[in-house]
């Protein structure tokens, strides 16, 4: 509840925010501030200071040009009541949706989020299924990184130092089946375990699956032995059992717990909730 | 044609300032030249002071003082002083001096100009731990070999108390040697922590001119404070003032004097400025009272024609790092005296060990004991269906005590007001359909579904208490309540109570008794609660005693009232007393209603004085203490439907169904209200919310990221109905039903979970019944073994 002091600068440019924060190891930027903040009034947290890069013009608004661009400060409320986003991928609304409450959905944002990586959020799960690009700008340029690629580790990314997440691109998915299920922990509501499939199907067969898992692991990861159990079949029981024995056996290094909820019981869920997935997906 | 107001479900007039946010909270009020404490809480559960260095705290910037326990002498009393059980109270400092027994045990308070700069020092204060075994669990508290929190406690144990004594367990024994059947089980009854919205406050300012010490606190009893505190901190009671401004939930917690407080006082003692705490929620989770934390071993016994004789405990009662005001109280008297519940029981015997453990003291939370003897008879009387093949609802009913009026003497020694338990039953079984559904049940297992339901009957005692019984059973308190009534010139009431509100609704519903009482309308009259310099000498709101004695209390002080008006209105009317008739704020004589004289011109005239009645006082101001002849005793029956989801483990609650009978309802949507919050709290329990500490006694469930506290969407609309069956010696008729709620739906929820799982030969799952413990039982059941 009481942070250490600290500074508060508002950024005028994404370079000057890179400046402020390349300058100063000490600073930290600041998005929506529904991670950090509390982390800091926890004193878990503790910059000297806060370089704020949420009113930045250029890091906001989302656009739909053969894929989907959603700039990093979009809120989580933007980006679930978005039609662009409903179209392209909807499943992505519908995780920004379930992120906390009214108040952090319309604080929080998207590229604070990923940048956090908390493992039991649940729009990184979507974005790796979905194989998004993470676009980040620094003082030498440019460069992207796949979502995947992207989450790391527990609160772990591939973002360094002086590095500004600026967009989130998502390819477009209209013609997928796409869901994101997830299993809500009942106190803090982020998800014990979120599963995201995105399925291309020919008829009643699935020519592709792309499946990525959270809340049970400790990043959003890709499961490609679930991936593949799924490719190829019709989606009946026998594909959907063995997809959910293998996913759980993607994730078996990877598997996080808390007091409450063990890792193997995640790593169970992991399959039920797979198979709820795709169900879903499938409407 | 007036509409009573008693009875009447109107809105509550305390809500449009709580839901705006103008009503003003302790840490709202703000006194210039305010010192901020922050106090330094042990990290460890259990370790011996070293030595404690506050010099580089001192040198923060904004620091005024940083105390340790060495420099103060500010012993906290315990409340409940329960005989012939060797009870042991050991010291509770309000500052630990050579031990610190639990984590969040303070060592040190910070004094600052700011709530920063007291946060920034408190963190630099370096304390020499020297770590001990920490012990959480109450049974193993009382093993050999387990951590002994104090030198002179042995093996932890605070008190032994056997119900009935000696003499009690030798008829228990009989009763189940006699018995055809019995049924055991082993019951956690988990701790728990009272999440108040609102997390403890207290303001503390000592005026060294007038040598008064006023107190703005987070409590729901503020003559037990000022009571209490007065020996503490060694302010005389007419100089200190307790104001209890707006309170947000205390659910038990708030009874205590905590150290944090006294400590404030004390603080604004030395410096001579007021000194203000306001804790956070991760301090508030360690650091104010949990509740519950019973391991339990239970046994009922029975003819094998399903009349059941008798019930009996071993209860290991957690009482946290220190007693606190009720702690020895709430496994005992509060839980034990009520075993029998609604059943015709021969004996009930309990054997009630109290253990220290290194973990956060254990105070009354919604319901405290109540709620765990409802859980443990009616789990059994599920078992005891189970065994004896009955269906659970027919073994209830045949062993329901018989309706009563006025008075039905329980083996445990305690006597019911009255009670008329089948309506109730009765009537939950019909709005649930439950013939119905036990075919629905019995096709949905066949489809793989796991439908379950719980039924429970119950009853309570509340309505805190007969003196007579404090005394006896060495509760340190009156159990009586107050209220006056004072009438300005132009007819305006204030009602002065001695309870003190806190989210209950009193404002509305004493004003309700009061308006139908006397013709007052609504409008016209104020309830002033929670202030020790303008209220009247009571005992504070817990223990469902708000409405059951507090508003005892205003019905004596309304006859009053009326004998008062009466009087002058004979006089006005020139007329004799006993002819004068009081109706809707009119008082005239018998038979002439046309020349009627309003209340409002009888108090004028009584406050001018210009032509008293002889003998009588001038003003209008009566008051009334009432001491209650028996406590209340609420019931009903309970009813809820469940559905498992196998493969997680997921229970959803789809239907709750409750009828209760707190007597006549002074407010039917207070009363509702009462009852939705009890449920939910109760339920919570059932499903979602238990304390976690590891080994070495850290809390696990610290913040709200961890501590399930349950919410709206888990709950479907709760079915609510009533039966009236009024209390015989309370005068409005009326019980308590602040607690009815968390008594009767935690063992309604369980058994309906369990009768759900039925099908997959679970029979026991420690609660909170969360998925992951639920799908545990059921892999371990299918897998043939056990857990």
């Amino acid at each position: 509840m009481w942070p250490k002091e600290f500074d508060y600068v508002r950024a005028s440019s994404v370079d000057d925010a890179i400046q402020q924060t390349s300058d100063n190891t000490d600073a930290k930027i600041l998005a929506g501030g529904h991670s950090l903040l509390p982390a800091m009034k926890l004193r878990l947290s503790e910059p000297g200071k806060l370089v704020d890069i949420s009113r930045l013009a250029d890091l906001k608004g989302i656009s739909a040009n053969g894929t989907l661009s959603i700039g990093a400060m979009s809120t989580h409320a933007e980006i679930a009541a978005s039609a662009d986003v409903q179209q392209y991928c909807a499943s992505l609304a519908t995780a920004c949706g379930m992120v906390g409450d009214h108040q952090v959905r319309n604080f929080g944002t998207l590229g604070g989020n990923i940048a956090h990586a908390d493992p039991a959020s649940d729009p990184p799960t979507v974005l790796v299924a979905a194989g998004a690009t993470i676009h980040i700008k620094r003082s030498r340029g440019e460069r992207s990184v796949s979502a995947e690629d992207f989450f790391i580790d527990l609160f772990t990314t591939d973002l360094e130092d002086g590095e500004v997440i600026t967009r989130i691109e998502v390819p477009n998915l209209s013609g997928h089946k796409a869901a994101y299920v997830k299993m809500p922990h009942p106190a803090s509501r982020y998800a014990i375990v979120g599963v995201a499939v995105i399925l291309e199907m020919d008829g009643d067969t699935c020519k592709s699956a792309r499946v990525a898992v959270g809340g049970a692991t400790v990043s959003a990861m890709r499961a490609s032995g679930a991936e593949s159990a799924l490719s190829g079949s019709s989606l009946d029981d026998a594909a959907l059992n063995a997809a959910a024995s293998a996913v759980q056996s993607d994730i078996s290094d990877a598997l996080m717990g808390d007091v409450s909820y063990p890792e193997s019981y995640r790593q169970a869920m992991s399959g039920v909730y797979l198979k709820r997935a795709v169900k879903a997906a499938l409407g | 044609m007036s509409t009573r107001m008693f009875g009447s479900g109107i809105k509550r007039r305390e809500d449009p300032r709580l839901i705006t946010g103008k009503a003003k909270y302790t840490d709202d009020i703000k006194l210039p030249g305010t010192l901020h404490m922050a106090v330094v809480r042990s990290p460890h559960a259990h370790a011996n002071i070293k030595g404690i260095d506050t010099s580089a705290a001192e040198a923060m910037p904004g620091v005024v003082a940083v105390y340790t326990g060495e420099a103060m002498n500010l012993p906290i009393p315990t409340g409940a002083l329960i005989p012939d059980c060797n009870l042991i109270t050991p010291e509770h400092p309000s500052l630990a001096k050579e031990k610190v027994r639990y984590v969040g045990d303070g060592v040190a308070i910070v004094l600052a100009e700011n709530r920063y700069q007291a946060q920034d020092a408190a963190d630099v204060v370096k304390v020499d731990y020297e770590v001990l075994g920490a012990i959480i669990n109450p049974e193993d508290a009382t093993k050999d070999g387990a951590p002994q929190l104090f030198d002179d406690v042995p093996n932890n144990v605070a008190f032994r108390w056997l119900m009935g004594g000696a003499e009690n367990q030798e008829a228990s024994n009989k009763v189940f040697e006699a018995a055809d059947v019995v049924v055991k089980e082993r019951i956690v009854q988990q701790r728990l922590q009272p999440t108040t919205m609102e997390p403890r406050a207290a303001l503390a300012q000592w005026n060294a001119a007038t040598e008064e010490m006023t107190l703005w606190v987070t409590t729901q009893n503020p003559h037990i404070h000022r009571v209490l505190l007065s020996g503490i901190i060694g302010v005389p009671e007419h100089k200190l003032r307790i104001i209890a401004p707006e309170v947000g939930g205390g659910f038990g917690a708030k009874i205590d004097l905590y150290p944090d407080e006294a400590l404030a006082c004390w603080a604004s003692l030395q410096t001579g400025r007021p000194v203000k705490w306001t804790e956070t929620r991760s301090e508030n989770y360690v650091a104010m009272t949990h509740g519950r934390d019973h391991v339990e071993y239970v046994e009922l016994a029975a003819t094998k024609d399903g009349k059941v004789t008798g019930i009996r405990s071993t209860v290991y009662a957690g009482m946290g790092a220190y007693l606190t005001t009720f702690g020895a109280g709430i496994p005992t008297i509060l839980h034990a005296l009520i075993y029998c519940g609604v059943y015709a029981f021969e004996n009930a015997f309990a054997d009630v060990i109290g253990a220290f453990t290194s973990a956060t003291p254990v105070e009354a939370y919604r319901g405290a004991g109540r709620p765990e003897a409802t859980f443990l008879v009616e789990r059994l009387m599920d078992k005891m269906a189970n065994a004896l093949d009955m269906d659970p609802t027919e073994l209830r009913r045949k062993n329901l005590i018989p309706k009563f009026e006025d008075g039905y003497a329980a083996p445990t020694g305690v006597t019911y007001d009255s009670g008329d338990y089948e309506p109730a039953l009765d009537k939950v079984l019909e709005m649930a359909g439950y013939s119905d559904f036990r075919k629905e049940q019995e096709e949905a297992r066949k489809n793989g579904k796991y439908l379950g339901i719980g039924v429970t009957t119950y009853t309570e005692i509340c309505g805190l208490g007969p003196s007579e019984v404090n005394g006896a059973i060495g509760f340190q308190a009156g159990g009586w309540e107050s209220s006056i009534i004072r009438m300005s010139p132009t007819g305006k009431a204030q009602v002065l109570i001695g309870v003190s509100p806190h989210g209950q609704g009193g404002a509305t519903s004493f004003a309700q008794i009061f308006s139908d009482g006397t013709g007052i309308p609504m409008d016209d009259i104020e309830v002033v609660h929670g202030d020790t310099n303008t209220t009247p000498m009571g005992w504070g709101t817990y223990g469902s005693r708000n409405a059951a004695v507090g508003g005892a209390a205003l019905a004596g002080a309304i006859t009053k009232f009326k004998d008062k008006a009466k009087v002058m209105a004979a006089h006005m009317l020139e007329a004799a007393v006993e002819d004068i008739e009081y109706e809707d704020g009119q008082l005239y004589v018998k038979g002439s209603p046309d020349n009627a004289k309003a209340i409002q011109e009888i108090v004028l005239m009584s406050h001018l004085g210009w032509d008293m009645p002889a003998g009588a006082e001038p003003s209008f101001e009566v008051s009334n203490f009432y001491n209650p002849p028996n406590f209340v005793y609420p019931f009903g029956a309970h009813i809820a439907i469940v559905e498992i989801d196998a493969e997680t483990g997921t229970v959803e609650l789809k239907r709750y169904l409750a009828v209760d009978d707190c007597g006549h309802q002074i407010n039917p949507m207070i009363v509702a209200g009462q009852i939705h919050g009890g449920l939910a709290q109760g339920i919570g329990q059932a499903l979602c919310e238990g304390s976690i500490y590891d080994d070495n006694g850290q809390l696990l469930t610290g913040s709200m990221m961890d501590y399930a506290v349950p919410r709206a969407d888990m709950f479907p609309n709760f079915e609510l109905d009533h039966t009236v069956t009024p209390s015989p010696h309370q005068p409005l008729g009326i019980k308590g039903v602040g607690e009815t709620g968390t008594i009767a739906s935690t063992p309604t929820v369980y058994n309906a979970v369990m009768d759900a799982l039925k099908p997959l030969s679970v029979e026991s799952v420690d609660m909170p019944l969360t998925p992951y413990r639920v799908w545990e039982a059921i892999q371990n059941a299918s897998n043939g073994g056990s857990a």
